[in-house]
């Protein structure tokens, strides 16, 4: 109710590099687990919050107006809830949160959670927004080239342990190898990574193979499952505390999740860049990084694929490459906003790969996904009159019995 | 010879049947109140009969099927494809089934590619709704169904939930509007609801089935369905056995299972199902022990006022009638203000019978020693009741409630009222009113909630809350509304929660959603010291008590919390010194009759719905106008009002065949403020420009088939009917771009346009397949950067228009945008001149401040009229924005429309004879940010903030307490800071 006056928010300082904890909010565990430990490399203390219960929620609700979208609420909701819960010196840490600038509202959560910090007695924590558009810098955290780079063989090393997880876990014969197995290699990559000197790429490269190897060798069924893709903005897609653990309720109906990895998320915003000088007009130059970013992370991307091909037993991800090239029958590149069109192409590609099954996750009232999610199924269906969608939103009041039954009829209805 | 069972266990019922050979040779239907597994053994029981020791295959279905089937280790089918086997089964033509149940409603597409889905969150709970309804106008479920049969007329109701229907239903009933016509139009409101969030771009067409428990009892709801969706009667199927649908289906399924079981089998794994404990979200219980709770009885025993028997009072007396939502409260109160008279009670769905009843008790008991001086009247009923029984003088519901609460307790820091309807609350300080919250529409309707729901259980209020207070594990509802909380007390029911978590749990959901949607705090110390609760549903102390819990505080609530309203009044009463009251006196009041008709009024486009009551002696009361015209009391002079300007200028743009023939554009969403740029544009060029209709309800029903998100703006969804329009027109080109980018007024740190706005074409293209018919146009430009524009127009349109030149386009966008800034600058000096009309002439002004959308009619229902009834200067957010510097905000400020209103926001703060009240649609995500911040800019500069959520909800009751408060309030600051200064 009470506002507070305009005013300035702490700053993420040098010294606080030494003195401060940054705690980065959960999205994808393998992913930022390994984004972590680039960020520790480059002499950061860093810190991922695990908090996944309804005091998050409860949280969320009493710092964020109810209206904003389920995202903001979690996420806010986790970074409260962790400095109360006095694990933390309030002193001595910082927040990390992502900023795309787009669009949409999320680019207004670093604002959010900085009232919302205030609000709680919290104001002396300084926030960090990560993002590649120039926005809100902190003097104590930039983000330079090789650490950029880095993060990207974060990405894809993440995209490519999720991949293959994904499609071993549904058919293990002993429950549980898999995420062993996983967990055994994230120990492997991540000591590799902790040596001081920088991450090589060559070294993560060379590891493809025997990853594959490792995981092709758990014991299998054999038996088939139906594949279900899951969609939808990039927070409650793969968050599963956002998705009300969504692909353990597919597994558990017999059903193997099929999960778009986040490179495709990285290449749509650094396309974008691209794609609206091309409309719109503007300055060679941020189109040319653009362009230069683009190439690098497409052929990282390559590399994996190759990698899984050359070994032949797991499916590999479709390479951006032709992601890209197959939006534009169904959407224009031009839809830019939050997932954009890469949702769309998302449930696009899952289906030209045979995964017909789809479930199109939402935070509820997500602006860009009346256009893009919903507003797209019947493109889709018109396009694959056997495509099987089912749009689920995701919010604090949502049933989740109404939600699972929802997916149940999907699956009904799922065909191999 | 194969014998199958089928069992659904729906949100609110059991069905069971029993197949033998594909004949049904047994079928149950019940009611479970949520004892889901001792229902069902229960109704298995009854089917012994026609299984005898024989072997069968059974299958389990409905939404709470799933944890039984799963504990019983039984095949479970879900429900919707059930339909679909029943259906197959049957082996009848059918194109479609439409399936109605207690919580979901479902559609089924069985012909040109199958497709089954159920209705999205906010439609939840159609069963559950229908029951409300009934139980809101006091009638059984059957006794509606008899009532809709004889309706004259519909009324328009929001068909979005049962929230925002509710909320245009309850101003109904408290206009007098006749219960049969109401209850018609709750089916169709249903129907509504159901296309709309069903049918996807689909024609709902061809043979269609109508299942499930509602469409099989409800004769009222089935025609509302036949007559919308024009069905011939061949093509409208009810079919006997509608409601075992799922069982049947369920059956069926079965027998592809291998097991095979007995009867005794089968029923030992039910019964072992009750028996199992289950998880769900525990909250804290309210009270600790008895010893707790009777201290805190004892506390709140101690808040009263003083009382004193009429029977031994002579003297003056002064009455309040608070003619709530749902209930109806009559106070009287002595010189003195002791209580002489109260009355509580439900107003059953008809307030004036009430009334009048309670007129005569008091003027009984008055006798001739007890003089009333004046008679006042407030709530939502307050215009209709005021008309009937000559009472004095009518007061807005807030004012009664602040008047009361100071009263008590001369010290209130905060005050917080939750009614049937609303929830309102004050924060008070140095004497005068801080700031007023008031629910937005998706929180209406909490207070009243608790009670349907509590009735729909078999329990009376007092009794249901009672339950409340031990309940060992409360349950979480959630908080976001009614509609949502619904469905998780479906799902609390379904995992065994009993009626006493139920009830605590409810009550807590109520407080959160008052704590965090309505009033906002963080914590008890923002509120202040002394906080006083009121309100009818205080009353129950399972709400009093979660709300204690829930900010840590204790609070102050008067033992006539619920008629605090109505005492306030009596208060107000008090301070007007009338010498004698003119309320109707017994004699009067012995032949005092009451009819109500319906009828439409064609004075104005907006066609508004009016209820004409007449009463004995002749006497005529209209409501339901939105503006004076109908009241027959004379064209006032009409006081400048933006809104009409800038719309009746959109109206008057016209266009001339042009060589290069016609162009169609749809009237909505960023059309309002870029059409004077296309439509120059195209005159330049020789393209004739066509517009759609004004939006109207009923343009709105054309394109609703089309929605594919039903949770998007109203705005937003009303362009599947513009489009429509423009097919009537005939046109073959549509034009409609994509902008990503709006104009930049360089206010903010970017200049987006919101997603729904930038790329509703896109939707559009996607779902309304009749654009592939015609050639639809839905560029992407950059109007933000005017030499691009040029050369990216020539390159789009040439591909459509061959023989345009570079050199046209170039000089049709210099056209373009000058009409553009010309017709800005012409806002600017309307909005100029209104200004200086409004100090000329010591008006008030209010900033309705909004998006350029919100000028159209059909969106703002209204409200702009209704404030220039009230004397009220009308301005638009953009006649003002550019009279400040841009704003700094605690947000980022990247969306153009959005800018304005922070700079409109501060306007207002500069100028006392100012308001700001900002309108909301519903859904847009992106003022969930605004609104915070125009409120805290609107409070940093001591200004009340004022903001009206908007949607289909055609009904202007809600709406006129929030303007009247907002009026009252600052009418009440005026007033002591004049006396402060004196």
């Amino acid at each position: 109710m009470q506002q507070n006056e305009f005013d300035s928010y702490p700053v993420f300082t040098e010294e606080m590099k030494k003195t401060h904890t940054i705690l980065l909010p959960m999205m994808l565990p393998i992913h930022f687990t390994l984004m972590k430990r680039i960020l520790n490399s480059f002499g950061y203390k860093t810190e991922l919050l695990e908090n996944d219960s309804r005091d998050v929620i409860n949280e969320g609700l009493k710092n964020v107006h109810n209206d904003t979208c389920y995202p903001a609420l979690l996420v806010i909701g986790q970074m409260i809830n962790a400095l109360k819960s006095g694990k933390y010196d309030p002193d001595k840490v910082a927040l990390m949160i992502t900023q795309t600038g787009g669009g949409c509202r999320a680019s207004n959560y670093i604002y959010l959670l900085r009232k919302a910090l205030k609000k709680s007695g919290f104001g002396q924590v300084p926030v960090i927004s990560l993002n590649f558009s120039g926005l809100d810098s902190s003097p104590g955290f930039k983000l330079t080239l090789p650490m950029i780079l880095r993060l990207v063989y974060a990405v894809v090393m993440g995209d490519f342990l999720m991949l293959i997880k994904n499609q071993c876990k549904p058919y293990e014969r002993n429950p549980g190898e898999t995420d062993a197995l996983v967990q055994r290699w994230l120990d492997i990559i991540l000591t590799s990574w902790s040596d001081g000197a920088l991450v090589s790429y060559k070294k993560m490269k060379a590891l493809y193979p025997r990853i594959l190897e490792d995981f092709a060798a758990i014991p299998k069924t054999g038996e088939k499952k139906v594949r279900v893709g899951i969609v939808g903005e990039i927070y409650v897609k793969y968050s599963p505390m956002g998705n009300n653990h969504l692909e353990d309720f597919l597994l558990s109906e017999g059903a193997e999740p099929v999960v778009p990895g986040l490179i495709d998320f990285c290449l749509y915003c650094i396309y974008n860049g691209i794609e609206d000088r091309k409309l719109y007009g503007g300055k060679m130059l941020t189109s040319r990084i653009n362009g230069i970013a683009y190439d690098y992370f497409v052929a990282k991307q390559r590399d994996m694929i190759e990698a899984i091909k050359r070994h032949g037993v797991f499916d590999p991800p479709m390479p951006f490459p032709e992601t890209n090239r197959l939006a534009s029958q169904y959407i224009s590149h031009g839809v830019k906003m939050g997932e954009g069109w890469l949702l769309t192409v998302e449930m696009a590609e899952l289906i030209h790969e045979g995964v017909r099954n789809i479930v199109c996750t939402q935070p509820f009232g997500c602006l860009p996904n009346h256009i893009v999610g919903k507003g797209m199924i019947n493109e889709i269906k018109q396009k694959h009159p056997d495509a099987n969608i089912v749009a689920i939103d995701y919010d604090p009041g949502a049933s989740e019995v109404n939600q699972q039954n929802r997916i149940k009829l999907m699956l009904a209805n799922a065909s191999f | 010879m194969s014998l199958s069972v089928g069992i659904d266990i729906g949100s609110t019922t059991v069905k069971v049947v029993v197949m033998d050979d594909g004949v049904i040779t047994m079928k149950h239907y019940e009611r479970h109140f949520s004892q889901v597994r001792q229902k069902t053994a229960e109704m298995l029981r009854l089917a012994r009969g026609a299984i005898g020791e024989r072997a069968f295959t059974v299958a389990i279905s409905g939404s709470a099927g799933f944890g039984v089937a799963k504990a019983a280790g039984l095949p479970f089918i879900q429900e919707v494809f059930a339909t679909g086997e029943a259906v197959r089964h049957s082996g009848e033509a059918i194109d479609i089934v439409i399936e109605l149940g207690g919580e979901d409603a479902k559609i089924l597409f069985l012909t040109g590619g199958l497709e089954e889905r159920m209705n999205g969150t906010c439609a939840g709970g159609t069963g559950a709704f229908i029951d409300q309804m009934a139980t809101l106008l006091d009638v059984t479920t059957d006794e509606l169904d008899q009532l809709s049969l004889r309706a004259q007329r519909l009324y328009p109701i929001a068909s979005r939930c049962g929230v925002f229907a509710k909320s245009d239903i309850q101003p109904l009933l408290n206009q007098g509007a006749a219960k049969e016509d109401i209850a018609a139009s709750i089916f169709q409101a249903v129907v509504d609801q159901t296309i709309t969030g069903l049918a996807q771009g689909r024609r709902i067409e061809g043979k269609i089935a109508f299942l499930g428990g509602p469409l099989h009892f409800f004769k009222g709801l089935q025609k509302r369905f036949v007559e919308t969706l024009h069905l011939s009667p061949e093509n409208a199927l009810f079919p006997d056995l509608g409601q075992y649908s799922v069982a049947i289906g369920s059956a069926v399924f079965s027998e592809q299972s291998a097991e095979q079981l007995t009867f005794d089998e089968l029923l030992t794994r039910v019964e072992d199902t009750a028996n199992e404990v289950h998880s769900a979200r525990y909250l804290e219980p309210l009270f600790a022990d008895e010893d707790d709770y009777e201290a805190f009885v004892e506390r709140h025993r101690r808040a009263t006022v003083p009382e004193r028997a009429i029977e031994s009072y002579e003297g003056n007396a002064y009455l309040g009638i608070d003619c709530g939502s749902t209930t109806t409260k009559v106070v009287l109160i002595s010189q003195q203000a002791e209580l002489l008279y109260q009355y509580y009670g439900s107003n059953r769905g008809n307030p004036v019978d009430i009334i009048k009843e309670q007129l005569q008790q008091v003027w009984r008991l008055c006798g001739g020693r007890v003089n009333i001086r004046a008679s006042v009247c407030t709530g939502y009923g307050e215009e209709l009741i005021k008309n009937a029984f000559g009472i004095d003088a009518g007061i807005v519901e807030t004012m009664a409630h602040f008047k009361a609460a100071r009263f008590f307790c001369p010290n209130v820091d905060f005050i917080l009222d939750i009614g049937g309807q609303d929830i309102k609350c004050f924060q008070v300080k140095n004497d005068s009113i801080d700031s007023i919250m008031l629910n937005e529409a998706c929180s209406s309707g909490c207070g009243s909630f608790i009670e349907t729901f509590a009735r729909s259980m078999g329990y009376e209020i007092a009794e249901f809350s009672q339950k409340g207070i031990f309940s060992q594990y409360p349950v979480d509802l959630g908080s976001r509304c009614t509609v949502f909380m619904n469905s998780s007390v479906k799902q609390a029911q379904k995992e065994g929660a009993g009626v006493e978590d139920i009830s605590a749990g409810l009550s807590m959901s109520v407080v959160k959603n008052a704590i965090y949607k309505v009033i906002r705090a963080h914590s008890a110390d923002e509120l202040g010291e002394h906080i006083v609760v009121q309100g009818g549903t205080f009353y129950n102390d399972a709400v009093l008590r979660s709300f204690e819990k829930e900010i840590g505080r204790d609070v102050i609530r008067p033992t006539i919390a619920g008629l605090m309203g109505a005492y306030g009044a009596a208060l107000y009463g008090r301070e007007l010194e009338l010498a004698e009251t003119a309320t109707m006196r017994p004699d009067q009041l012995a032949a005092f009759t009451h009819t109500s008709k319906a009828a439409q009024c064609g004075l104005c486009t907006n066609h508004c719905n009016l209820t004409v009551n007449t009463f004995s002696g002749n006497r005529r009361f209209i409501s339901g106008n939105k503006c004076e015209r109908p009241l027959g009391v004379g064209k006032a002079k009409e006081l400048p009002n933006l809104y009409a300007y800038k719309m009746d200028r959109i109206r008057n743009l016209k266009s001339t065949p042009g060589r290069r023939g016609r162009i169609g554009i749809p009237l909505g969403l960023a059309m309002f403020e870029n059409l004077p740029f296309w439509h120059a544009f195209f005159e330049e060029l020789g393209i004739e420009t066509v517009l759609s209709d004004v939006s109207s309800t009923e343009l709105y029903g054309k394109g609703r088939y089309t929605i594919p998100s039903d949770t998007a703006c109203y705005p937003a969804k009303l362009m599947h009917g513009h489009i429509e329009s423009l097919f009537e027109k005939g046109v073959d080109t549509i034009f409609y771009p994509c902008l990503t980018y709006n104009f930049d007024e360089h206010k903010g740190d970017n200049h987006y346009n919101c997603p729904v706005v930038a790329y509703y074409a896109e939707l559009m293209r996607a779902n309304i397949t009749k654009l592939q018919t015609v050639r639809f146009l839905y560029p992407y430009f950059g109007l933000h950067r005017p030499k691009d524009f040029e050369k990216k127009a020539y390159q789009y349109f040439k591909g459509y228009y061959t023989d345009l030149t570079q050199r046209e386009v170039s000089a049709a966008a210099k056209k373009a945008y000058a009409a553009y800034y010309a017709w800005q600058d012409d806002l600017k000096a309307e909005g100029a001149r209104a200004i200086a009309y409004a100090r000329a002439n010591g008006l008030q002004m209010v900033v309705l401040a909004g998006r350029p959308y919100h000028i159209d009619p059909e969106i703002n229902h209204g409200i702009d009229r209704l404030l220039s009834s009230f004397g009220i200067v009308v301005l638009t957010e953009d006649a003002v924005a550019d009279l400040v510097e841009p704003q700094k905000v605690n947000v980022l400020n990247q969306w153009t429309y959005h800018a304005r209103l922070y700079n409109a926001a501060k306007y207002c703060t500069m100028h006392d004879d100012t308001e700001l009240v900002q309108l909301v649609s519903f859904g847009c995500g992106i003022d969930a940010i605004t609104t915070d911040e125009v409120r805290a800019i609107l409070e940093r500069g001591g200004k009340l903030y004022t903001q009206l959520k908007i949607d289909e909800i055609n009904n202007l009751g809600a709406v006129k307490i929030r303007i009247r408060s907002l009026l009252g309030a600052v009418e009440e600051r005026r007033r002591r800071a004049k006396r402060r200064d004196a």
